[in-house]
């Protein structure tokens, strides 16, 4: 049977609906944002986990120049190595019929027939090239699907100076590039990039490779040491021209998804203890108000013998409804965002299977941080409640006391109207709440800085990057170091209007214990296109000697301006010197290091031989200049800065969209829910002093000024603190989701301060028109025989 | 169940003078709030005609009611109804700075006795001098009419006399039509005309030969 009480519960829920609904609705998007995050965490990683799993995704890699087979056996002998691969990796420059530029492919070699042992590759469609046809390629899945390639499709790659015909037999994917990304690039660009899997018989000759490889994948046994192993690699490489050894961590397919895997880590705090407080501060407001005005209903049950604990029950199991109704709403809205990211995320992540699952521990941690949240933030309101012994709630609460405010006292108030008074003083009166109300809308505005930041930030990076830095249209990448001669082609070709040559060699820096992989940059003395600018913006030329270092790099091994690195590079003669850092240079992406060409020519004890040039194109000229460059045989790479650009902006802009749309439904929720029910309550409580004025003769519009001039007196004060605090967000943000490779700039535009300010102001607005309906229906008669 | 159609007023004729006090007499359930509210234009009637001067009160929307009230209605109520964030001053200048004509609040205030009292806030008032500041709120714009809805029901004799005492020296030295609903018949002494109401009908207007003074009153 249902019980009175039950019934006043329905009864009162169905009075409150609008309030308690807008309160749900914060709530919901709270716990959407905990499950959508929690759930997509669990379902990545489980995605990841599998994959590296099944497909043998390996432990530590390295690239050496030429090493013999004999050499494999060695390997699988450094105590804790459980597999070993050693295969042919090299990056070509391809003719794709269609692009104007060169893309760039790399070539990896699969024995005969699957299983491989290590390193496998997961056939999508098509089958595994024959070892007797040459040329037969799988071709990832990631750039066949942006060149909408079908099998049987055919490309034409330098392949060792020769011009070689790729015919596509099989499509594929393996962990070793979930994220495809081309090395030293920091875009992802699947058009002009792609990754072969081709027969090791065939691909050795065309290297000089027969008998020989130049690339290591390892699986390490249970309870292996890596830095041992790295350490032991790194020994019997060195003499085959080894760049060091790395493990998993450093791996850039694996780097990028564990980044990821932190950010949503990140996303399951902030948004939701966000949401999930601006809830309860919602509910706290409603039930402070509904307990207010039921005194004396709650005297009389009290005095019927209902127990503190059933009046305290009857309140709380209507908090537990709606904050019930909220986290039920929430799982849905977390399943619904969890399959839109899902979908963003397969554009980038590149799985055999990935699917999104509700996580069950997640569903139940957000509803019951929900319903945890929700019950906190009334809990002391009700207490106090069912605390009230009967003969006290029977009297009426002390009347209102009013006294001058202490902006009042500033003698202001010859400034203010009796209206602006009654709204000073109101304020004044319940500080609390409306230093809760303003801080509500002020959340709502750090919300909507903190969704919209990223875009601002993201395009700063990219303006740095490739308008400050990098001012070459196109970087060359040559397949061996070359002689001036090179370099003096390079520069003569149509359509160059500069070229700046750069020389790179992979090093390995050790400052006190810490080591690290790494490339040298050397530069012209002053580079007009690839330039080094210090953190203040200032381009730096390059030192006779020394070295320059990023600022995330100069981090990581923890050195400063002048003081000296151990350099071992990991090529030629191998040479090994002390070198002072006589700079500290920035950049947002990634990590480098910077040298003067002529200088590391000298240590390498080499002519001034160059490993590239960045080119500088006349745009008319372009399409013929890159056409040119795929018949070059020395060329191995063409980068296009424009055209990398141009696919990332486009995708990034369809992300931010998304993003963008549903954060500002998330922040005017926020907004809506706190203006809304804090003119609710405005008007329920002064509805007789509202209705007393209607009665003096004021208009309908002077007594909604009233109401909503309080209202925007809270929405003014908030705007600063939200501000300051999107501010405080953005830097916390910016700092969390740091990594090593990516650094975020905590700036934040005008354009998002404004938009910021005028989603929250109109979310404002609209809540104050709909309650200020209210001061249309107010009940004139029934005020002269009230008391207030 | 469908709503009962309840006649509060049925076949009320009467028309009030400028300057008159007058003292509307009933029982509850008389229908004198209904008729103060439709004087004061608060509600109109289902049927039949009020008139103010050359308005007409009973076919005006709620625009030209509000601004009949604004104009040329003083209102009093049982409870006061002051706004309890505003001073006694600030009271009173609430309505004195939306009329055309008003009194200074300070005026209004010395008026009813209060000068002294002009910065205190409600809270700070007794019950007495809470219903003498409405008062002062009521008659500071120098309204035509004045409606005072049991001024005294909430107080007690000697409080309401002086209440009384501020109602009769308003009535007296602006000339304000002024009518005073109650249920204490003793209050009718100080009427120039006493209509009493029974049952939504009027049951008899008698006109006083003598006035009483509110100090002379007891109950």
């Amino acid at each position: 049977m249902v019980s009175a009480l039950d019934r006043k519960l329905v009864r009162e829920l169905g009075r409150l609906w609008p309030q308690l609904f807008a309160a749900a609705m914060v709530m919901a998007v709270g716990v959407g944002a905990l499950t959508m995050s929690l759930s997509t965490l669990r379902s990545l990683e489980r995605a990841r986990d599998t994959y590296y799993e099944r497909y043998r995704f390996p432990d530590v890699f390295t690239h050496v120049k030429r090493a013999p087979a004999s050499l494999k056996d060695r390997i699988a002998q450094i105590p804790g190595v459980s597999r070993v691969a050693a295969r042919i990796v090299v990056d070509v420059s391809l003719d794709v019929t269609g692009l104007n530029e060169p893309a760039n492919g790399r070539l990896i070699s699969i024995p005969d027939a699957p299983p491989f042992g290590l390193c496998e590759v997961h056939l999508r469609r098509g089958r595994f090239p024959d070892p007797l046809h040459p040329g037969e390629v799988v071709a990832s899945e990631a750039f066949a699907d942006a060149h909408g390639f079908s099998l049987g499709q055919t490309l034409s790659a330098v392949i060792n100076g020769r011009l070689q015909t790729l015919t596509i037999v099989g499509v594929g994917l393996s962990p070793e590039y979930i994220y495809q990304i081309q090395p030293g690039s920091f875009l992802p660009d699947d058009l002009r990039f792609g990754v072969f899997w081709m027969n090791h018989r065939q691909l050795a000759p065309a290297f000089n490779l027969d008998g020989a490889f130049n690339n290591i994948a390892l699986s390490l046994g249970p309870g292996a040491s890596v830095p041992d192993v790295l350490r032991r690699l790194d020994t019997l490489t060195e003499p085959y021209g080894g760049t060091g050894a790395y493990a998993r961590k450093d791996q850039t397919s694996h780097q990028y998804v564990s980044d990821e895997l932190a950010q949503l880590r990140g996303m399951a705090v902030i948004p939701p203890t966000v949401f999930l407080s601006a809830s309860a501060f919602i509910l706290n407001i409603v039930f402070a108000r509904l307990i207010r005005t039921q005194r004396i209903q709650i005297a009389a049950l009290r005095a019927f013998g209902y127990s503190s604990l059933q009046i305290a029950g009857h309140y709380l199991s209507m908090v537990v409804v709606v904050s019930l109704l909220g986290g039920v709403l929430g799982v849905l809205l977390g399943w619904r965002m969890g399959l839109l990211v899902t979908e963003l995320y397969i554009r980038f992540f590149r799985f055999p299977v990935f699917e999104f699952t509700l996580s069950r521990s997640a569903i139940a941690l957000a509803l019951s941080v929900g319903v945890g949240a929700a019950v906190a933030g009334t809990l002391l309101t009700i207490r106090r409640a069912a605390a009230l012994p009967p003969a006290q709630a029977m009297r009426p609460e002390t009347p209102p006391d009013y006294r001058s405010t202490t902006i009042e006292r500033l003698r202001v108030q010859r400034l203010l109207s009796p209206a602006g008074r009654m709204i000073l003083r109101h304020l004044e009166r319940q500080p609390l709440r409306a230093a809760m109300t303003a801080l509500g809308m002020s959340l709502a505005l750090a919300v909507l800085i903190l969704g919209s930041y990223s875009h601002g930030a993201v395009n700063e990076v990219v303006d740095f990057q490739f308008d400050r830095l990098q001012r070459q249209d196109a970087t060359v990448t040559l397949v061996e170091p070359a002689a001036p001669r090179a370099a003096a082609a390079l520069a003569s070709l149509p359509g160059v209007v500069s070229a700046e040559f750069f020389r790179a060699v992979p090093v390995r820096f050790r400052a006190g214990p810490i080591e690290r992989r790494e490339v040298i940059t050397a530069l012209d003395p002053q580079p007009a296109l690839s330039r080094v600018l210090t953190t203040s913006g200032r381009p730096v030329h390059m030192p006779e000697s020394g070295l320059l270092l990023t600022d995330s790099l100069a981090e990581l091994l923890r050195v400063k301006r002048g003081d000296r690195v151990r350099v071992e590079v990991l090529e030629g003669q191998r040479p090994v010197v002390d070198l002072t850092v006589t700079d500290i240079v920035t950049t947002y992406v990634g990590t480098a290091a910077y040298m003067d060409r002529r200088a590391l020519n000298a240590l390498m004890q080499e002519g001034p031989v160059i490993s590239g040039a960045f080119l500088k194109v006349d745009p008319s000229a372009a399409a013929r200049l890159y056409a040119s460059l795929k018949e070059v045989p020395a060329v191995a790479g063409v980068t296009v800065k424009r055209a990398a650009l141009d696919t990332f902006r486009d995708t990034f802009a369809k992300n931010i969209l998304i993003m963008r749309v549903f954060n500002l439904i998330f922040a005017s929720t926020i907004a809506f829910g706190v203006m809304f029910n804090s003119a609710r309550i405005a008007l329920a409580e002064r509805a007789h002093e509202f209705a007393t004025l209607r009665i003096l003769g004021f208009r309908r519009a002077e007594v909604s000024a009233i109401l909503l001039g309080e209202l925007a007196v809270l929405t003014i004060v908030a705007i600063p603190i939200g501000l300051v605090l999107g501010r405080l967000l953005t830097l916390y943000a910016a700092s969390a989701l740091q990594t090593e490779t990516h650094r975020i700039p905590a700036l934040i535009n005008a354009s998002t301060f404004a938009y910021a300010i005028i989603v929250v102001c109109s979310a404002a607005a609209i809540s104050g028109l709909i309650v200020r309906r209210g001061v249309s229906t107010l009940n004139l008669v029934e005020v002269l025989k009230s008391e207030g | 169940m469908g709503d009962v159609a309840v006649h509060a007023l049925r076949g009320v004729s009467l028309s009030l003078r400028a300057g008159e006090l007058v003292v509307l007499l009933g029982p509850s359930g008389s229908g004198k709030s209904t008729l103060l509210n439709i004087l004061g234009g608060l509600d109109t009637p289902t049927s039949g005609s009020v008139s103010y001067l050359d308005h007409d009160l009973s076919a005006a929307d709620d625009a030209a009611l509000t601004r009949y009230r604004r104009e040329h209605v003083g209102f009093v109520f049982q409870f006061y109804n002051l706004i309890p964030s505003l001073t006694a001053a600030e009271n009173v200048a609430l309505v004195t700075e939306i009329s055309r004509h008003p009194m200074s609040p300070r005026d209004a205030l010395a008026l009813v006795g209060l000068a002294d009292r002009a910065d205190h806030f409600p809270s700070q008032l007794s019950g007495g001098e809470q219903q003498r500041v409405a008062i002062a709120r009521a008659i500071a714009k120098r309204p035509d009419v004045l409606l005072c809805d049991e001024p005294t029901g909430a107080l007690d004799a000697s409080t309401g006399i002086l209440v009384l005492e501020a109602l009769v020296r308003a009535n007296r030295e602006l000339g304000t039509l002024t009518a005073i609903i109650t249920h204490n018949a003793v209050i009718a002494s100080i009427a120039d005309r006493v209509i009493s109401l029974s049952n939504g009908r009027i049951a008899s207007i008698v006109a006083n030969a003598h006035k009483a003074s509110p100090g002379s009153l007891s109950w």
